[in-house]
């Protein structure tokens, strides 16, 4: 029972990693009708700007406040330099462009930081694993990123559903012509969308930085998942978004800790051993196959008209 | 007028054609130049230039060309990458190979085409077993031997239980292997991980912590190796549970792993304070050339390779179509080998040392690898047996 609440401490631990990468995508792609695949090009930038900030700084906080803000600058001048023109092109021209910016990102990584990588030291508050309840002890940065990415996603909530901001948001996410034509500065709210969008990636690799390394590409695989996220929660959907990663966290997570001994039962212990991983890491896409064929509009689909 | 113009094309046909063997002694180079393990692969191109500066880039007489190819990790584009260079380069060897998946997916071009092929890394328990090929050589080990080693030295400390953990590929199913081999203790759990998108450990340290297991083993290579050790340490596990270790600590991950990788052993046929002639100057050239950087394994394994090779065209003159005096040059294993003590087994797999290895602070204030102990010595692999060379 004690090893089920950790292990699902686990899954919505990554869960919400995964709904702060999503929820910049799903903004982008929902409003602005842009496939942005350099959206895991962002979080990796995040996890980069974190990693120098906090060795120039020397204070954890201070570094990862600097580093979010540099990943807004950053995502809105990407979107002022280069972005903008792509909006009224084919979704493939949109591809392609931002494919190449994810090589412009990993060869300048590679130019500025050098090719080895870097690493985001943890202070040593958050080093220390903390008891929930009792017989329970859980990594206190893991405990930190749920909280984080919790509030996170409130504030989110609270400023698209209840600010002006946000109704235009969701308006956009609607009816992006009509917006327009009420005299709404689209190229405006565009690019606030943008860097908002960008500042929740940068958030997501920073946090995810002292768990993993900071790296070159460590961008390119996670961007896998959002896009399933965003396929399952409806395309545009915050709250879609949002139930969809914790989906994807838990079943990814649980799956990976339960099914070898689940198999176990029934196949030898070697191939257990080899098929576990391979069907645990399937259960995602399986899972977004038979949303597509129920539901192909997701499951929480932003509303359209 | 038709007849000078065949006559003109067959004369530069003739003339298009490749050089003949005898100009230069060309040697094609399949490792890791790009993604996150991109650094492992410099490390092996940079210990091969600095071996060919030391041959005076010259083997038998002829000019080397050396010609580097980039796997990506992938075995699909390591075979496409060793077929070009057999069949359209001609190349008289192919070297490298850090991925034991790579390998075994490029091995059936080198040995159809009677081409020597030297793996500086990669050992995978077929290579040594059934699929052993008089045209294959190996100056790394075979993958079960060093967690073995590992395994011998826990039983040494006397440690009763280990849950392990270690990545789903070739390589990563022969290291648990390896160590449930010699370890003579229970092992209570046995994870494999996704491997190499994988890397949030999360599930499988929490299922490590609750096994009740004494100890960890673990085999990360590359960049994994520093996730595992941050997350091992971030869930309060450094002190709890003991960690063990083959290929995550080294050179290379050192520098990003930093305290957590005090007081975590690991085992290793090579480490850089050997004390022999050819290792001393292997490793001091090395941080003189490559200024900043510290050879690894990975790297003296191919510095290795380059000396192998050249006693074999040394012992030929030059003349690579003499493949079968070449291979019994290299049986023979006629080169000073930075690891010391080097012969090879019937199925062209080192007998060889495997040494303890810790993490302590050196003269410069830098984390580095020292040897403790040596916990085997001359060891072969368990599947020397099923290789149908004999000897």
């Amino acid at each position: 029972m004690l090893v089920l609440i950790e292990q699902s401490l686990n899954g919505l631990q990554f869960g919400l990693l995964l709904f702060l990468l999503a929820a910049g995508l799903t903004l982008v792609f929902g409003i602005m009708d842009f496939v942005n695949l350099a959206h895991g090009s962002l979080y990796m930038m995040g996890a980069y700007f974190a990693a120098t900030f906090v060795a120039w700084t020397n204070s954890f906080v201070l570094g990862i406040l600097l580093a979010l803000g540099a990943t807004l600058l950053l995502g809105i001048a990407l979107e002022f330099i280069a972005l903008r023109h792509l909006y009224g092109r084919d979704h493939l021209d949109q591809v392609l462009a931002t494919f190449g910016l994810i090589l412009f990102f990993n060869d300048a990584v590679r130019l500025i930081w050098g090719p080895a990588g870097l690493s985001l030291p943890l202070p040593a508050w958050l080093t220390v694993p903390v008891q929930i309840v009792p017989g329970v002890f859980y990594p206190a940065y893991r405990l930190s990123i749920i909280v984080v990415a919790l509030a996170v996603a409130a504030l989110l909530y609270i400023v698209v559903m209840r600010t002006r901001i946000g109704m235009l948001i969701r308006a956009g996410a609607s009816n992006r012509e009509m917006i327009g034509a009420l005299g709404i500065n689209i190229k405006l709210l565009f690019t606030l969308v943008f860097g908002l969008g960008a500042a929740l990636a940068g958030l997501a690799g920073l946090m995810q930085a002292p768990i993993l390394t900071v790296q070159i590409g460590m961008g390119e695989n996670i961007l896998i998942l959002a896009f399933v996220i965003i396929v399952i929660g409806g395309i545009g959907s915050i709250r879609g978004a949002f139930m969809a990663a914790i989906f994807v966290g838990m079943i990814d997570t649980l799956g990976r800790a339960f099914l070898p001994d689940l198999l176990r039962t029934v196949l030898s212990s070697a191939a257990a051993s080899t098929a576990a991983p391979a069907l645990s890491s399937m259960l995602i896409y399986l899972l977004m196959a038979i949303v597509l064929v129920v539901r192909p509009e997701g499951l929480f689909p932003a509303a359209k008209r | 007028m038709k007849k000078a113009f065949w006559l003109a094309s067959a004369t530069i046909l003739a003339l298009a054609q490749p050089a003949l063997a005898g100009d230069t002694i060309k040697i094609g180079f399949v490792s890791t130049f790009s993604g996150p393990t991109a650094v492992i692969g410099n490390d092996m191109r940079n210990s091969f230039e600095l071996a060919l500066d030391h041959l005076g880039r010259k083997m038998g007489g002829k000019p080397v060309e050396v010609i580097y190819e980039d796997d990506g990790q992938k075995p699909d584009v390591g075979k496409q990458k060793t077929e070009k260079l057999i069949q359209s380069d001609k190349v008289d060897f192919v070297v490298g190979y850090i991925w034991s998946n790579v390998l075994l997916a490029s091995l059936k071009t080198a040995v159809d085409s009677k081409t020597f092929l030297i793996t500086s890394n990669a050992g995978p328990s077929q290579l040594a077993g059934d699929l052993c090929s008089p045209y294959v050589f190996s100056t790394s080990w075979q993958n079960d031997q060093t967690p073995q080693a590992v395994g011998t030295y826990m039983n040494q400390k006397g440690v009763k239980s280990v849950f392990l953990i270690g990545p789903n590929y070739a390589a990563g199913k022969d290291m648990l292997a390896g160590v449930k081999s010699t370890f003579k203790g229970q092992v209570v759990g046995e994870e494999y991980t996704v491997w190499p998108s994988q890397l949030d450990f999360s599930a499988e340290l929490t299922k490590a912590k609750n096994s009740k297991a004494e100890s960890i083993f673990v085999f990360y290579p590359g960049a994994a190796g520093v996730q595992f050790l941050n997350q091992y340490a971030q869930a309060g596990l450094k002190g709890q549970i003991p960690l063990y270790t083959a290929f995550t600590i080294d050179e290379l991950s050192l520098p990003l792993q930093k305290d957590n990788a005090i007081g975590v052993p690991g085992a290793q046929q090579w480490v850089n304070d050997l004390p022999f002639p050819e290792n001393k100057k292997f490793v001091e050239d090395y941080r003189k050339k490559y200024t900043g950087l510290r050879p690894t394994f990975y790297g003296a394994q191919s510095y290795d390779a380059a000396n192998l090779i050249n006693s074999a065209v040394v012992a030929v003159k030059g003349d690579t179509s003499k493949k079968d005096e070449m291979k019994a040059e290299m049986e023979k294993a006629n080169f000073k080998s930075v690891r010391g003590p080097f012969k090879y087994g019937n199925n062209h797999i080192p007998i060889q040392n495997f040494y303890l290895q810790d993490v302590v602070k050196d003269a410069d204030g830098q984390l580095s690898l020292k040897t403790v102990a040596t916990i085997v010595k001359d060891d072969q692999d368990r599947f020397h047996d099923k290789c149908p060379m004999k000897k």
